[in-house]
């Protein structure tokens, strides 16, 4: 693949490494001088000087044939629209950009900038896995289709441990679909009972977590919150 | 605008430039009707205590491309101001965003189109024979 990366700081160098040791071809546009002539001693030709911000340098670094565009600079204004330009005028297939201010990404979604990943709000979601009281982990958000797979431990102050699968009345709009018990993971069925210490795996609409919280938190009671 | 009987409301990050705003004027920016509102114009909130959800036009005429970009497309998209203004200084990019849709005015080309039309105005007085063809 054809890719080009935008923002030659921590993460567009070392993504940029990468990119070529598994062999796709690179090129990274930085433009700030000084830290061009930096990279360049490293990445050589790979490294373009120039404001991707301008139509000009895009296309000097052959954006017309890119199979994919990677926005990772500083500033959210340059990626969004770096990404859009890629996107709409020149029609490149895949495009990522990155989200410096987790306030701004509405504005990427506003414009059509998808995926958009978010480093602060990666943290977050580290910090839910860490941080116990939080007890939910996202695992993965499929933005476009509208789901989102999580995790959560049981602790001893579950209300379901102890209940069988087929008496948990999990919310509308949820699933479980698998429990992950001493370092094994199965489909459960019906009468599948669950433990202390099972860490469920759930997939499920957006905006669902606080409904499975309850439901499997220490008030739980495996009858939802309806009752 | 104020003085055309408009309602006007500025929004900058800069506190100061309430005072440019005021040069030359002989009452204050408020009691003349104006508003001032000090924010980032990618702030929604921002946006919305400069008053954009009732606005007609909404000009972006910040000193970043980039941003008068963005800022525009969100009055655009998210608050549907009917005229919507990008100061767009690269050329190119004005160009191809007014084909997307968005109004832009170039400052750039503005004065590329004035300061060709002088150097023509000039030949054509007869003060250069640069222009003349040379004889083959």
């Amino acid at each position: 693949m054809y890719i080009i990366v935008v923002g030659a700081g921590k993460v567009g160098w070392n993504l940029a490494r990468e990119l070529l040791d598994k062999g796709h071809e690179v090129t990274l546009i930085e433009n700030d001088r000084r830290r061009y002539l930096t990279v360049e001693q490293e990445l050589e030709h790979n490294v373009s000087y120039g404001d991707a911000s301008e139509l000009w340098v895009l296309e000097r670094a052959g954006i017309q044939r890119a199979d994919m565009v990677i926005a990772v600079t500083g500033d959210d204004e340059d990626n969004m629209l770096i990404c859009q330009v890629a996107k709409e005028k020149y029609l490149v297939d895949q495009i990522i950009a990155r989200v410096n201010n987790p306030r701004n990404r509405r504005h990427f979604d506003l414009l059509g900038i998808k995926p958009s990943v978010s480093a602060t709000d990666l943290i977050l979601r580290l910090l839910e896995h860490e941080v116990p009281e939080y007890g939910l982990v996202h695992l993965l958000d499929l933005q476009e289709e509208q789901l989102e797979i999580i995790e959560m431990l049981l602790g001893k102050d579950s209300g379901v441990t102890g209940r069988r699968v087929g008496d948990l009345q999990m919310p509308e709009g949820s699933l479980l679909i698998s429990v992950l018990r001493e370092g094994k993971g199965f489909v459960p069925n019906a009468d599948t009972v669950l433990q202390e210490g099972d860490e469920i795996l759930a997939v499920l609409d957006p905006g669902k977590e606080e409904d499975l919280k309850v439901l499997f938190g220490p008030e739980g009671n495996g009858n939802g919150t309806g009752g | 605008m104020l003085r055309e009987g408009h309602q006007v409301s500025c929004l900058d990050e800069d506190p100061e430039s309430h005072a440019r705003l005021e040069v030359g004027l002989e009452k204050s920016w408020e009691d003349l009707g104006g508003q001032f509102t000090v924010g980032a114009g990618l702030e929604t909130e921002a946006l919305e205590a400069a008053g954009i959800e009732g606005a007609d036009v909404f000009i972006a005429s910040t000193d970043g491309d980039n941003t008068n970009i963005v800022i525009s497309q969100i009055a655009q998209r998210r608050y549907e101001v009917p005229t919507v203004i990008a100061r767009v200084l690269d050329p190119l990019r004005a160009e191809w965003y007014q084909r997307q849709g968005l109004n832009t005015v170039c400052p750039t080309r503005v004065a590329i189109d004035l300061l060709e039309g002088e150097v023509r105005n000039a030949a054509g007085r007869g003060g250069s024979t640069d222009d003349t063809p040379a004889a083959a």
